[in-house]
């Protein structure tokens, strides 16, 4: 009986477990395998180079640039997206004028292509004539090259990714919101509990567990989300706004540098396995106990 | 209850209108520009001609049509293959006993972090082995089994009540139609949501599809928009806004038609 | 997907016709367009008239985007082993393509009488960038050079010439400071110049290095670059001081593609960009303008840039003979001629340029022969193996030096110590 069981839980996971080892695992192991290889060109075969690639990466400034410019691409990206989208949450969870149209407004990025969208900001962004530099005449302010000086264009793009992820984490703590029974408002609004309070006391400990699910998913698109990156600054000026997987992308595709591209890629999956296995068996835990 | 007009109240409307206003503002932009002659892609002005001669020639200059086929064939295919897939999978993970389950489990969340995206460079070799390189099934085959979609439907299932498999099982059910007929129907909510997450992420993923595709056969339309986009003599905003909301019109209906069901089967799905 | 429909039928027709004679060669055909209209239309075009008079050769012309985007799917292609048999890609992808094993030399499949009449009938300065080791890789076809327009109602206004652009870099920086203007809060309303330094940034560099007196950055092996010559200092002290020290270029680094808007709104008086705009800036400016070569400094000059047609490895040779077949009449003056007037890129041959169409069109579109012009002192485009990779070392550099990060001097050092290092292993 017992064995059984077995084979029919295996025939059951099979089909899913294959693709997942053949497009997860396996090529991360064999990805950590081509680290220790060259490049192989037309006229050159591969051949083990130990360590190299990984010596290369240590000597490479735009490596070290695109790690500090992804910590601090994360660091932002990870708190703002989710304050804004519990601000955008607990706004259109009320009782407020044009509740559907705001609903809407904070969701439109999700469904319109960052690859494409990404124009649009560059238009924002431009000097002379873009939109942030025509409101910039009426304020007074002094002109500003967003995108193409070191100092701000990480920044500008730090800003689109927080924007396109916003609305969609939104809906997540919407649901969340929508499980708390109204009763315990109202028992907090006749025991004269201030809003504030209610949301310090039995809001936020409640949707905890949605707020590190949101804080993971930030997490992975702080590594994942560099579409705009193709359009707006192909990393620069001078590598300002390189980020690790546009980097990857640099070598593996634009270089046809394989080899160095695997070394990049195994760092960027430790980095991710760090930060994300950790989080999840804490997450799953606090989503069994609920 | 109407809330109280007190300050707090007023400065509460007013941020969430202003922050509306921001999130709106490119497709405000998209909207003016795509919809005006050229020379107003930089300039406000009320009375501007109106004119549909954008979205004529950005339909004409490159072929959407395809691009609209190719995608929507891609997020069908991921998302039936994903539902069929991981069902089965947290199916097994929910109500079997095996050796080794925990940790399987846990190299199915490993996939939760280290997605597809990431691991390009080989993901792109394996495929030139398979001969699938410049098909729409190997943009999608890294997705089909999706740790996400495992993870979720395993919680759902765990709540479906031990005694409503009995019951079938002693009926003589058979174990892939308890899936169908007790499990499939309860995880509705859950398979909905997450069908709703798979099918903007893959309506909208980029840089996988840049990299495996190469034909109008199998661009989907984000790779076939950056194309469009980038040429090397200058950018031409009234076209590319014109086709920005020619291919994004489809989910954004979409979410207006039924943003209430889409936060109710989040809710329902308890994915929070 | 109408021209893979009428490919289809037409293959399928042709099968019914052909069924009990031989088969058809066919032919996969990879371009990309880089200057946007219609100049895909234009070559799909050209393929069904090279059909419709060779019926036994069929010619599945494949858009492929951008020319980065076409090289990557070549040689993803070649690797999976359906290369195509032709392929429009970077004339400075040439090294790369040889370092790959990908290409052919058309020299192996032409008589001596073929090479002296057809590839002697090139422009030189195109061909610098098409041959290395004494073969000849590439043939010449969407080629371009930068030049200058400028809004001649701007100059009118400053009180300059209309009809006279600046020839000099001195000119430049005279006519830049009379056209930048600033309001009362002393915000620049319209900038004298604009070279963009995004996007392409080395090529237009390579302008300002030719002008300063330098034949290129690099050797004609692709083995060598010469980045820290005083030449290309000066070259890039010259850029630098536009912004920094006269005030006649904005600031920090420029959009490529937003160079014509910029333009057109009157936003900059004077730009830099490819000949490949001008039948976009025709048809969209509301205001008189005129088309100049770039401004000499000891000399005039300007890059070549654009791309060539390869033959790629892996055909058999009755394929490799009709795609070369194809490729002579695509660059017969006729055809070459309605290439040159439908894109803006520059006719590769001077028999092109003795057609009547092409000779109307010169004097109805004067800027056209601007281009033309400028081949007397064309120098090749930055081209090494590993060219990307080279290229991309160069523009940070570039970028480094214009937003203040490293002067000149700094900034090309370190892009020699950069680039000798990646050469190294080819020397």
């Amino acid at each position: 009986m017992f064995r059984r069981d077995w084979l029919i839980a295996l025939a059951f996971l099979a089909p899913a477990l294959i693709l997942l080892f053949g497009f997860t695992h396996y090529p991360a192991i064999q990805t950590v395998i081509d680290s220790f290889w060259s490049t192989a060109r037309g006229r050159r075969p591969a051949v083990f180079v130990g360590w190299d690639n990984y010596a290369r990466m240590v000597q490479d400034e735009i490596f070290r640039r695109a790690m500090i410019n992804n910590a601090i691409y994360a660091a932002i990206t990870i708190p703002a997206s989710v304050a804004l989208a519990l601000a955008m949450a607990l706004f259109v969870q009320s009782r407020i004028l044009g509740r559907g149209f705001l609903r809407l407004a904070y969701f439109t990025p999700t469904v319109l292509p960052l690859i494409a969208v990404a124009n649009i900001w560059l238009f924002f962004y431009l000097p002379g004539f873009g939109l942030f530099e025509q409101l910039r005449g009426w304020a007074g302010l002094s002109p500003r090259n967003w995108i193409g000086s070191p100092d701000t264009a990480l920044y500008a793009v730090t800003a689109v990714t927080v924007w396109a992820q916003a609305g969609f984490f939104m809906i997540f703590y919407l649901a969340a919101l929508q499980t708390i029974p109204p009763s315990l408002r109202e028992a907090a609004a006749i025991e004269g509990c201030s809003p504030l309070t209610f949301f310090r006391r039995v809001t936020w400990p409640l949707i905890m567990p949605t707020t590190l699910f949101i804080s993971v998913n930030a997490t992975i698109n702080a590594f994942r989300t560099v579409d705009h990156i193709f359009v707006m600054t192909q990393g620069g000026p001078n590598n300002a706004s390189m980020l690790l997987l546009y980097y990857i992308y640099e070598q593996g595709f634009r270089f046809w540098d394989t080899a160095y591209a695997s070394a990049l890629t195994v760092v960027m999956v430790v980095l991710l396995a760090l930060v994300g296995i950790g989080q999840f068996f804490w997450l799953d835990r606090k989503v069994h106990y609920r | 209850m109407r809330p109280p007009r007190t300050p707090d109240r007023i400065l509460f409307v007013a941020g969430a209108w202003a922050l509306a206003l921001i999130w709106l503002l490119p497709l405000a932009y998209a909207v003016w520009t795509a919809f005006h002659p050229a020379e107003f892609e930089t300039r406000f002005a009320l009375f501007a001609p109106l004119t549909l001669e954008n979205f004529v020639r950005a339909w004409n200059a490159a072929p959407f049509a395809r691009y609209f086929v190719n995608t929507i064939v891609l997020v069908t295919m991921v998302l039936a293959a994903q539902l069929i897939l991981c069902s089965l999978a947290a199916f097994a993970f929910a109500r079997f006993e095996f050796p080794g389950k925990n940790l399987l489990f846990a190299l199915v969340l490993v996939q939760l972090m280290v997605m597809p995206d990431i691991l390009l460079v080989r993901n792109y070799a394996t495929m030139g082995s398979l001969g699938l390189i410049d098909s729409i099934l190997a943009i999608g085959l890294p997705y089909f089994a999706s740790g996400f979609a495992i993870f979720l439907l395993r919680q759902t299932f765990k709540t479906v009540p031990r005694e409503l498999d009995d019951a079938a099982r002693v009926e003589g059910c058979s174990w892939l139609g308890l899936l169908w007929r007790v499990y499939v129907p309860l995880a509705k909510p859950t398979m909905l949501a997450f069908g709703l997450v798979s099918v903007s992420h893959h309506w909208n993923n980029f840089l996988w599809p840049l990299i495996i595709t190469s034909s109008v056969e199998t661009r989907p339309l984000t790779v076939g928009l950056s194309i469009f986009a980038t040429t090397d003599s200058g950018t031409e905003w009234s076209i590319i806004t014109a086709a920005t909301l020619i291919t994004s019109a489809p989910l954004l209906i979409g979410f207006l038609l039924f943003q209430r069901q889409f936060v109710q089967s989040f809710m329902r799905a308890g994915i929070k | 997907m109408k021209h893979t429909l009428k490919t289809l039928m037409a293959t399928t027709a042709f099968a019914a016709i052909t069924a009990q004679a031989a088969a058809a060669t066919e032919l996969e055909f990879y371009f990309p367009v880089a200057v946007g209209g219609d100049a895909a239309a234009v070559i799909e075009g050209m393929t069904d008239a090279y059909m419709a008079a060779n019926p036994d050769v069929t010619i599945d012309a494949i858009y492929t985007g951008s020319y980065a985007d076409t090289t990557t799917r070549a040689i993803t292609a070649a690797r999976g082993g359906n290369a195509p048999q032709l392929a429009i890609l970077l004339s400075t992808d040439m090294f790369a393509m040889i370092d790959e094993d990908l290409v052919l030399p058309w020299d192996d499949f032409l008589t001596a009488a073929e090479m002296e009449s057809w590839i002697g009938g090139f422009y030189p300065a195109f061909m610098r960038n098409s041959q290395t080791d004494g073969k000849t890789w590439g043939i010449p076809f969407q080629r371009s050079t930068p030049v200058i327009y400028w809004n001649k109602e701007a100059f009118a206004a400053a009180g300059l010439d209309p009809d006279t652009a600046p020839a000099t870099w001195d000119d430049m920086v005279a006519y830049g400071t009379a056209l930048t203007l600033r309001d009362d809060s002393g915000s620049v309303t319209q900038w004298g110049v604009r070279i963009p330094s995004s996007g392409f940034p080395s090529w237009l560099f390579t302008g300002l290095v030719a002008s300063n007196g330098q034949d290129g950055l690099a050797n004609t092996a692709g083995t060598e670059v010469y980045f820290d010559t005083p030449e290309v200092v000066g070259a890039l002290e010259y850029l630098v001081s536009l912004a920094a020290e006269h005030e006649i270029m904005a600031p920090g680094i420029l959009d490529w593609g937003a160079t014509p808007r910029a333009f057109l709104d009157g936003e900059s008086a004077i730009i830099w960009t490819t000949t490949g705009n001008l039948t976009n800036i025709r048809s969209n400016a509301t205001f008189d303008f005129g088309v100049g070569m770039l401004p000499a400094n000891v000399r005039p000059g300007a890059p070549t840039g654009g791309g060539n047609f390869y033959l790629m490895k892996g055909s058999d040779d009755e394929q490799t003979l009709a795609a070369i077949d194809f490729v002579k009449w695509a660059t017969a003056p006729e055809q070459a001629a309605d290439w040159s007037i439908a894109t803006g890129y520059v006719a590769p041959r001077e028999d092109t340029w003795e057609t009547e169409r092409m000779q109307a069109y010169a004097a109805e579109v004067p800027g056209a022969l601007v281009a033309r012009e400028q081949l007397a002192y064309a120098v090749p485009e930055l081209s090494t193996f590993e060219g990307p990779r080279i290229t991309q070392i160069m523009n940070d550099n570039i970028a480094a030096a214009i937003v203040g990060d490293k002067t000149p001097a700094q900034a090309m050092a370190d892009a020699q110590d950069a680039a000798d290092a990646v050469l190294s292993i080819y020397r």
